[in-house]
């Protein structure tokens, strides 16, 4: 009876503990006033970017979209023509569009795109009354030429290493012998790229 | 000179405003003390340090709407919060807040004080069984079972507690107990009185670790479960103001109501109840944020078997003392 019901020293214990917790410091991070740091990877909202002289890095081999285990992202491919060079490769996406409804943040895309053109950047506020808001077409995700290349992830610790460079740099890396197979291109890249950073 | 029925009526409607507000502070005090123990920052978006909250969440309550289940029994659905809000109040017009000279401050000095208010604070728990009742669904109706339970058992321990001051004092009057007690304060000889005196008044207002009228985790809400907007604030209203009630009670009848402890006479005597009061509102929430709620069976055992025992014993006790020292 006595060591059921009432157990006086562990009630007093427990009124301790709660007088003491009334005076530490709150853990409340009063969001819209006071922000937490991210990680300096944490994946956010998409970003399409551009190279140093202003032309695409997407070539429109929609890798990303392949990969994508959400099936978010749609991109449909045009040719570059010498009038109007969009990108330096052969292609560019003349749609690109991300539902950011059905993205999982996984960064799938950011890994499997050859020019690194699509990234995740740490952005997370998205928040809309509109369904239709959260399709984020090109013109939303592409940077601005304005603004330069955009927020590179290569500059974040640990990241990917340092830009490609120019467009001339990367042209001259391509095997003019090799031609331009659509089969192999991605790959070419890809490995130049390594070669260019490492 | 007013007619007497002006003067009251003055008293009384200006006794209500300080009650409501008291009230309303009383609530914001107890999240800000529970957000403060569960590290949180409680309340802060309405007002500087969330102080116009209460009217925020008295605007809420008035625009929700009033729900009524098919199956309540309609007057008595409607009338139980008033019920239980009239009784809450009117304890108010026999508490005496402080004295000059020979006046007393309170709307009326009644000579059985301690007494009527022990009536009138029983009535309030007509509104809980009646609501619950009324409502015509299975929780309310257990909410308002175990509240009928738990007010027999311990309105028993309560009344025998208050006793033993009574015999102390020799008087029923309020103001008459405070007076007896500038020697000394009643919660010295009356040590396990006042402590029995403190479970069951957390018991009686059905607050935390007793709420089983609630039990939100088992009852839903007890037994304001079907009530809504307005009609669930008077609900919410009368347990606060009788939270306050029992704090007066205890303060007069045991922290020596408006009397300065220290000899610090120059702070007035109405400073004094209102701190002693708010200290034993303090306790009540942290009792809250601290204690999980008992189980039903163990309520009841530790009511008849443990409480009213002591609390006989306890006035026992004290009867034989006072009879041998006079």
């Amino acid at each position: 009876m006595r060591k059921r019901l009432y157990n006086i020293a562990g009630v007093l214990q427990g009124l301790w503990i709660t007088f003491r917790f009334m005076f530490r410091r709150h853990e409340t991070i009063e969001y819209p006033s006071v922000r937490k740091r991210h990680a300096p990877r944490f994946h956010g909202l998409h970003e399409l970017r551009r190279y140093a002289d202003g032309k695409e890095r997407c070539i429109g081999c929609e890798l990303c979209s392949s990969i994508c285990p959400a099936n978010a992202i749609t991109v449909i491919g045009a040719e570059n023509t010498p009038d109007d060079r969009r990108s330096p490769g052969e292609r560019y996406a003349a749609r690109y569009e991300i539902d950011e409804l059905r993205c999982i943040f996984c960064g799938m895309c950011e890994e499997a795109c050859p020019t690194d053109a699509i990234v995740l950047t740490p952005h997370f506020e998205m928040a809309d009354y509109r369904r239709g808001a959260f399709i984020y077409s090109k013109d939303r995700l592409l940077v601005p030429v304005e603004a330069g290349r955009g927020e590179p992830p290569d500059e974040r610790p640990g990241g990917i290493p340092a830009d490609l460079g120019s467009v001339a740099e990367i042209k001259s890396t391509v095997d003019p012998e090799r031609g331009y197979d659509a089969t192999w291109r991605g790959s070419i890249l890809k490995t130049e790229r390594k070669g260019l950073a490492g | 000179m007013m007619p007497w029925w002006l003067i009251v009526l003055i008293k009384s409607a200006l006794l209500l405003f300080v009650v409501v507000t008291a009230f309303a502070y009383a609530m914001l005090f107890e999240r800000k003390i529970l957000g403060w123990m569960q590290l949180r920052p409680g309340p802060n978006r309405v007002g500087p340090w969330g102080l116009l909250q209460p009217a925020a969440d008295a605007a809420k309550l008035i625009l929700k709407e009033d729900l009524t289940p098919k199956t309540a029994d309609l007057l008595i659905y409607k009338l139980a919060p008033f019920i239980s809000l009239l009784a809450a109040f009117a304890a108010y017009a026999i508490i005496p807040f402080g004295a000059s000279g020979n006046g007393v401050w309170a709307i009326g000095n009644v000579d059985a004080g301690i007494l009527l208010l022990l009536a009138i604070t029983s009535i309030g728990i007509y509104g809980i069984s009646l609501g619950g009742w009324a409502s015509g669904s299975k929780y309310p109706l257990l909410g308002s079972v175990r509240s009928t339970a738990q007010m027999i058992s311990y309105e028993l321990a309560m009344s025998l507690s208050l006793i033993g001051v009574l015999v102390l004092a020799g008087t029923t009057s309020l103001a008459g107990i405070v007076q007896a007690q500038q020697r000394m304060w009643f919660v010295v000889p009356q040590i396990i009185g006042f402590l029995i005196y403190v479970v069951t008044a957390v018991a009686e207002t059905n607050r935390a670790p007793f709420d089983l009228v609630e039990a939100e985790t088992e009852l839903v809400a007890g037994f304001h479960t079907e009530y809504s907007g307005l009609r669930f604030g008077l609900f919410f209203i009368a347990e606060y103001v009788n939270m306050l009630t029992v704090s007066c009670v205890a303060t007069l009848l045991f922290l020596g109501g408006w009397n300065a402890p220290f000899g610090l006479t120059m702070i007035p005597g109405v400073v004094w109840f209102v701190l002693k009061v708010g200290l034993f509102m303090f306790f009540y929430m942290w009792l809250r944020a601290t204690l999980p709620r008992f189980r039903y069976d163990r309520l009841m055992a530790f009511g008849w078997k443990v409480l009213l025992p002591v609390a006989t014993l306890n006035l026992i006790a004290t009867a034989v003392a006072v009879a041998l020292k006079g």
